[in-house]
């Protein structure tokens, strides 16, 4: 709206950019006002920040590779390793913090493919509704929904090598047509719309219409979408390495770390407790902050 | 009159998605993994057997010819045999389906009873203690994966407490009942095996409330907050004027209309469950189908894959008529209009 706005009155640089600061300030204002929303926000900053600094933070960073020290293997947690050691010897934390950047990778590497693909899908599917290119594309859609998710991931990783890429790459397979569903329904909506009509008869290009008008009429739908799937990806993620589909030991990853922590249940819970929460705290996290943006872009003014 | 034909509708429709599904599962068996026989017969074996294994599997055909040979089979059940257990993939899928279903129905009932009875619960007091415990667990839920639900109640459960047994379909002692129906719980209770049928459900219990849980959480909050709005309607002011019992009120005119939209979240969350239920079998040992497929995609047992995928695809489309059929006698306004597909 403000954008919109802003063209018209033709503004100097320095009203726009107090503009944009405003409205900065304003978004912050309606996301700040549920004090839960900044609580995901600052815990998913510090996910990141883990993530990057790992080699500075982990307090044993050579346990996230194939180390082994059997005089220190299965130690409860102690003072010397927070979280206890595993199997070989190697401190749980430091493992933990090493499996931030994979999970990271995972959910925004799948979202960064599977979005923007199922949203030109959608967009077009929408903006030719009615006509053969929307009703091919909303089948093929139809066809690859007609399968659960984790079901599709599994059955596609079958035929790769298991690696955290491949297991990426057969999450993204299955997860672009909830995108294109999602768009399609919003952008045939927006199609009726007088603006787009009025932007037909003074002769607007396809291209004009669908990205510059179309889209940005969709983004805050799409942005919601993909904040709150980074936690539902990330689950994926580690439920596929949970049974050996992901990335591959010696690396650091929290399924992986659960799958061969909770046969050695109940003596070294540690191995399993561990690795678990932190799947619950990132992915939890990560919801947090989606359910804030949401609430954010779906408020009405205030 | 209108309803039957909306049902027809819907059924037309699936089996065109079926039909679709089979091409894009043969794409995922057939055309990547490089060389068909290669993968069946292993890097070993002989230019001359491979060359007969294609000759016999019309592999040296084009592709949408295979994919018609492929098909036809498929349609009399016949998946090929599995590279792993030596047998037909039909036989192994008979074997194994049943305990997955057993499985999936009980996490199913305990989501729809759970989610929908916690749902009118806390609707009728709203941030009382039972309320705030549904929030969190459904907030902690989602943020979960179900095998480490497994894997907690398994702690709690079998390892501390010793209540439950901890994994597999039956105790060794236990003799699996006639089979009937393959579900060995309802097995045991029609042959009057009254032992066997108790030790089965108590091997369900535990993979299936770690199924089920998110879903029961989540669903509760669903109906919980389309009780909610529908309790604000007029209709509803004059039942309780008209001194109808608020507990009918509740149960029978608010939840009717406020059930939809938690059945078809049910709806999605039972196809999830179909997903979920590889780790979860994974980590109780319970010889389901999925983990005969958990097996099969770990050896690259590209039939018996394919042949438990397209059998999820079906399973995931029957339950999805089943959900349109529910919400068409919950809501007639689907029912008459005809809905939309």
């Amino acid at each position: 709206m403000s954008k919109k706005n802003e063209k018209t009155a033709n503004t100097s640089v320095a009203s726009r950019s107090a503009v944009r600061w405003d409205n900065i300030k304003r978004n912050w204002y309606m996301f700040s006002r549920n004090k839960i929303s900044v609580v995901g926000f600052v815990a998913v900053i510090l996910i990141i920040l883990v993530a990057i600094f790992q080699q500075y933070i982990a307090p044993y960073p050579e346990h996230s590779s194939a180390y082994t020290n059997f005089s220190a293997a299965k130690l409860s947690p102690n003072s010397q390793y927070w979280l206890g050691t595993d199997a070989s010897g190697r401190d749980v934390l430091s493992r933990i913090i090493f499996s931030f950047r994979g999970a990271l990778i995972m959910g925004v590497g799948v979202i960064m493919v599977a979005a923007p693909v199922g949203v030109i899908m959608g967009l077009l599917a929408g903006y030719y509704k009615g006509r053969i290119v929307s009703t091919i594309i909303m089948r093929v859609v139809d066809i690859f929904l007609s399968l659960p998710s984790l079901v599709l991931a599994l059955a596609i990783s079958a035929i790769f090598t298991p690696t955290l890429f491949h297991s990426m790459m057969a999450i993204t397979v299955s997860w672009w047509a909830w995108y294109a569903r999602l768009v399609y329904g919003a952008a045939s909506s927006i199609r009726n719309e007088y603006y787009i009509q009025s932007a037909e008869l003074i002769g607007a290009s396809r291209k004009h219409i669908i990205f510059r008008e179309i889209l940005p009429n969709c983004w805050f739908t799409i942005l919601t979408k993909m904040t709150l799937d980074m936690g539902i990806v990330i689950l994926m993620g580690a439920s596929l390495s949970f049974v050996g589909l992901g990335a591959q030991p010696p690396k650091p990853d929290l399924g992986t770390m659960i799958s061969d922590g909770y046969k050695l249940l109940p003596d070294a819970w540690w191995l399993t407790i561990f690795p678990a929460a932190a799947i619950m705290l990132i992915v939890l996290s990560f919801n947090l902050l989606g359910d804030g943006i949401a609430d954010m872009l779906n408020a009405k003014e205030v | 009159m209108a309803g039957f034909k909306y049902i027809l509708k819907r059924m037309a429709w699936s089996i065109f998605v079926l039909f679709g599904l089979s091409i894009l599962i043969f794409c995922i068996a057939r055309v990547i993994p490089g060389d068909t026989a290669t993968m069946a017969l292993g890097s070993t074996a002989s230019e001359h057997a491979k060359e007969l294994y294609r000759e016999q599997n019309h592999l040296n055909e084009p592709l949408p010819v295979q994919y018609f040979y492929w098909i036809g089979d498929a349609v009399r059940g016949n998946f090929g045999n599995s590279t792993q257990t030596k047998r037909p993939v039909a036989t192994d899928i008979k074997e194994f389906l049943p305990a997955t279903l057993e499985l999936i129905a009980f996490a199913a009932i305990l989501e729809i009873i759970g989610g929908i009875g916690l749902g009118v619960l806390t609707a009728r007091k709203p941030g009382g203690l039972l309320d705030n415990s549904v929030r969190v667990t459904s907030y902690l839920g989602i943020a979960t994966p179900s095998f480490v639900w497994g894997i907690l109640f398994m702690l709690i459960f079998c390892h501390w407490t010793h209540l439950l047994p901890t994994i597999g379909r039956l105790s060794s002692n236990i003799v699996p009942p006639k089979n009937i129906t393959g579900l060995y719980v309802i097995d045991g209770i029609l042959t009057g095996n009254t032992a066997a049928a108790w030790d089965a459900f108590k091997h369900i219990i535990m993979p299936g409330t770690a199924l089920a849980l998110t879903g029961i959480a989540q669903s509760a909050r669903m109906t919980r907050a389309s009780m909610l709005d529908n309790m604000d309607k007029d209709y509803v002011s004059a039942e309780i004027a008209a001194g109808i019992p608020m507990r009918r009120v509740m149960w029978v005119y608010v939840l009717r209309p406020s059930a939809i939209p938690a059945v078809s979240m049910i709806a999605l969350d039972i196809a999830a469950m179909l997903g979920n239920a590889f780790m979860v079998e994974q980590v109780f040992s319970y010889p389901g189908v999925s983990k005969y497929c958990l097996n099969a995609i770990l050896n690259k047992d590209l039939n018996a894959v394919v042949g438990v995928v397209l059998v999820i695809g079906v399973s995931f489309l029957l339950v999805n008529i089943m959900v349109d059929i529910i919400s068409a006698f919950l809501d007639p306004r689907i029912r008459l209009q005809g809905g939309t597909i």
